[in-house]
């Protein structure tokens, strides 16, 4: 084919933009999460827009400055600081000590702190449905996993008081992951052996934990003895808890887990890209027929990257467990959501572990920034009880998005429309685990 | 013709041989054997209910062996779970007993099946046209809160029908278009569906009612009243919300349209076999359309009852839902995709929610296994340890025209 155009109109600016991004086969990985992102966000916006009061220039106004209150609750804005302050936020200086239990009461590294908390738990939720994608399977069961891990963390935790340290948050932890495998195991199982769905078995899976737990801590076993009359489960004992280091002990403050997150972040890339059994695994979620075929035993790949995926989830559990929750109790447990936000993390960073790691990012701030981080913000534009539907919203049209790779649609139409030489309708991360 | 139609049909002589009258004699035996300790027989030792339980699973091991696996098993697992409860109920206290089991706890089956039997039948026109329908948690969501929010501002208990069908239809619309036009994955899309309806509802719950509960006085769904029936049926189902006498009717209406006319004959086709459905001029996307936009306005009414119902009062809350839609899901594929199979099992999941409703205050234990009843056995069903679930062949595949 010749370079005569084929039409003489100009194209616009967004086209043109649109082209460009066609152009950039290897940065597409960046920028079609990128641009998801920014659709989401604008989406969110537009309802934000429509509850305002006042001309559309006022309305226009309220929503960014509300969007930037949430960047303030999520204590983006310390990274600002942090090159004002000597004391860096890890020694106690002169600012206006607030009540916010921080070393002089810096809200911003107070925020920070608890955005990086809600990350290390959505890394591992989010690896934990990455890797289930990468076999070709939707774990939808990361809130199960994380609660079964959660609850035995607990366990652990609170029985074996007296223990050493080290040992005893060493069992704890690999008890709740196993059980968190264990729990994601029985649909890798029933997948395998009768070929019953993974979206229906986990789905029932997260009912049973949520009634189980529910019961366990809310006038089961696990309930605190001392304490008949509030449904809440006893307390770790100091053993086993993750020693924290930035932050006030006992106020919430940022503990090991993070490296936890970034360690298993690490064995994620490594055991997807390094060894025989991710390569299995990646091959069972390409073509279970071709890897079969190729002497890869398949129903053992799935049983195995399903338990893996819920080694992730139970990990999840046992450091949010002894890292800074320490109880659980029965009424929070509805309210439990980084399961179901690990979906919208693993999907926003396609599956990878980098992707994974800035998506958690991404909804670790808008969590906590929608939710106390905003209550430290003076005058928010939104109220406090409507913010954290926003994350809802956002997290909604974000996988709603991804779910047809709308970005990606886009840009292969304008691609056709340009008549653009290129490969065909590119394979989207949705078709490998269709 | 399918196996259970055929229990039916076949000679007396047959069906002893084949093992299906000693199949449903088994389920029945194992029922009655929960039933021996409660009232109004109350046997107070546990020996009766042991012994009728074993003689059903004894009944359902030798359906087994006639080759009918599904059917036996079924009774086998009567068999235990009558010995299970029965055993329960024989160590709780007589006016206990008689508080849990009387004759009100068949309205309460049937208030609390309600919105399951909207979400069951919903789901599966949704699914029987080839859609997988994992959003009802979210449409019927929708429908709780825009439902409520119509009856309250448009005054009248019919707007609110009205508002719930169209809203629940709406969502279904976006879905839709995003499952069959833009082919996306149909399970990660009806995730989000449940995202945006969680947030969408959230939202403007908060906004529309400036953080304040719902004000009283919004127009309720009312009730059927039925008199002349005896004590019994009036204790029974005397006093039921009009939905609830909807969701019954739907269950035959909905077997007919799927099953014995020329529309249900499309839908199944586009949901088996879309291609051969193309090929002799059916418009697969015109159906499959129609089917999850009334998918998400029946799921919606389930929804409009819980918050607009006798149980919601004109009240809604933060995710109301609470994992009904699921439940729907649940039944809809413990019933095999088929009308009457989802809507004895959406009974069957009513009835374990309104006896754990009332087990609250006697027994956390057995109120929790209750509640997990449904999620158990539906995972058994998938498990196959009851005979195989099958989906419609091409469930969740996206179609593209050719």
């Amino acid at each position: 084919m010749s370079d005569v155009p084929v039409s003489h109109r100009q194209p616009g600016p967004v086209t043109r933009f649109a082209l460009r991004l066609a152009r950039l086969e290897g940065a597409s990985a960046v920028l079609v999460p990128l641009a998801t992102v920014i659709l989401a966000f604008l989406m969110g916006g537009v309802v934000v827009f429509a509850t305002q009061h006042g001309g559309i220039g006022t309305r226009v106004h309220n929503t960014l400055i509300a969007y930037n209150q949430i960047l303030d609750g999520a204590g983006i804005n310390w990274f600002g600081h942090f090159f004002r302050h000597p004391c860096l936020g890890f020694i106690p200086c002169h600012i206006a000590s607030t009540n916010i239990h921080f070393p002089g009461g810096d809200i911003a590294a107070y925020n920070l702190s608890q955005t990086l908390l809600q990350t290390t738990t959505l890394v591992l939720t989010g690896l934990a449905v990455a890797f289930a994608f990468r076999c070709g399977m939707f774990n939808i069961g990361g809130q199960g996993q994380y609660l079964v891990g959660l609850i035995v963390a607990n366990w652990i935790g609170v029985d074996l008081a007296g223990m050493s340290t080290l040992p005893h948050i060493l069992i704890a932890i690999s008890a709740a992951t196993l059980a968190g495998a264990a729990w994601a195991g029985i649909a890798g199982v029933l997948k395998a052996t009768v070929g019953a769905h993974e979206v229906i078995s986990t789905i029932m899976l997260n009912w049973i934990a949520f009634w189980g737990a529910s019961w366990l801590v809310g006038g089961g076993p696990l309930q605190d003895p001392t304490n008949p009359f509030d449904p809440t489960s006893s307390a770790v004992a100091n053993s086993a808890r993750l020693p924290a280091f930035w932050g006030t002990p006992n106020f919430q403050a940022l503990d090991i887990s993070v490296f936890i997150a970034i360690g298993a972040l690490v064995t994620f890339w490594v055991l997807l890209n390094r060894t025989t059994v991710g390569y299995e695994v990646r091959a069972v979620g390409f073509n279970p027929d071709a890897a079969a075929y190729g002497g890869i035993n398949v129903k053992k790949n799935l049983i195995r990257a399903m338990a893996i995926s819920g080694a992730f989830a139970g990990l999840a559990g046992a450091v949010d467990m002894l890292g800074y929750l320490y109880h659980i109790g029965e009424p929070d447990i509805p309210f439990i959501q980084v399961g179901f936000l690990g979906i919208a993390v693993a999907l926003l960073g396609r599956n990878t572990a980098v992707g994974v790691l800035f998506s958690a990012l991404l909804f670790g701030g808008l969590l906590f920034g929608t939710t106390h981080g905003l209550a430290a913000v003076p005058h928010p534009v939104i109220e406090l009880q409507l913010a954290p539907n926003l994350t809802w919203l956002i997290e909604g049209f974000v996988v709603l998005f991804v779910s047809a790779e709308i970005v990606i649609l886009w840009v292969w139409n304008v691609r056709k429309k340009a008549r653009l030489p290129g490969p065909a309708r590119p394979a989207s991360t949705m078709e490998v685990a269709a | 013709m399918n196996t259970w139609a055929a229990d039916f049909y076949n000679p007396v002589g047959v069906r002893l041989r084949d093992g299906s009258i000693t199949g449903y004699a088994g389920i029945l035996i194992g029922a009655f054997a929960a039933f021996l300790a409660i009232p109004p027989i109350e046997a107070r030792s546990q020996l009766w209910p042991i012994l009728v339980g074993v003689v059903a699973a004894l009944f359902g091991v030798w359906t087994v062996t006639r080759g009918r696996h599904r059917l036996g098993w079924g009774a086998v697992a009567a068999g235990v779970l009558g010995i299970g409860l029965g055993i329960l109920a024989t160590h709780s206290a007589p006016g206990n007993l008689a508080t849990v089991f009387d004759a009100t706890l068949i309205g309460e089956t049937l208030a609390s099946a309600t919105p399951l039997l909207f979400g069951a039948i919903a789901g599966m026109f949704s699914e029987r046209s080839g859609v997988v329908n994992i959003g009802l948690e979210g449409m019927m969501l929708m429908g709780a809160f825009w439902g409520v929010y119509g009856a309250d501002k448009g005054g009248s208990w019919a707007v609110g029908l009205v508002v719930a069908a169209g809203v629940g239809g709406l969502l279904a619309l976006v879905y839709a278009f995003f499952a069959i036009h833009l082919r996306a994955n149909q399970i990660v899309g009806g995730t989000a569906v449940n995202f945006l309806a969680l947030g969408i509802t959230g939202y403007f719950f908060v906004q529309l009612y400036n953080n304040n509960p719902i004000p009283a006085g919004v127009s309720l769904l009312p009730n059927v009243h039925v008199s002349g029936l005896g004590r019994f049926f009036e204790r029974s189902v005397g006093d039921l919300s009009v939905l609830t006498w909807a969701a019954l009717v739907l269950i035959p209406v909905a077997y007919v349209v799927l099953f014995k006319t020329p529309i249900g004959l499309r839908i199944r086709a586009c949901g088996e076999h879309p291609r051969a459905a193309d090929t002799v001029g059916i418009n697969v996307y015109l159906v499959r359309y129609g089917c999850v936009v009334l998918s998400g306005a029946l799921v919606a009414l389930g929804g409009l009852y819980l918050s607009d119902g006798p149980e919601g009062g004109g009240q809604f809350s933060f995710n109301m839902t609470n994992g009904r839609g699921f439940i729907a899901l649940a039944a809809m594929i413990f019933g095999n995709w088929r009308p009457g199979g989802a809507a004895a099992a959406a009974l069957l999941f009513g009835f374990s929610a309104a006896v754990a409703q009332r087990l609250q205050v006697y027994s956390l234990q057995a109120e929790t296994l209750f509640h997990v009843l449904p999620y158990v056995l539906t995972l058994i069903a998938v498990g196959g340890v009851i005979g195989r679930t099958v989906a419609p062949a091409a469930d969740g595949k996206p179609y593209v025209r050719q």
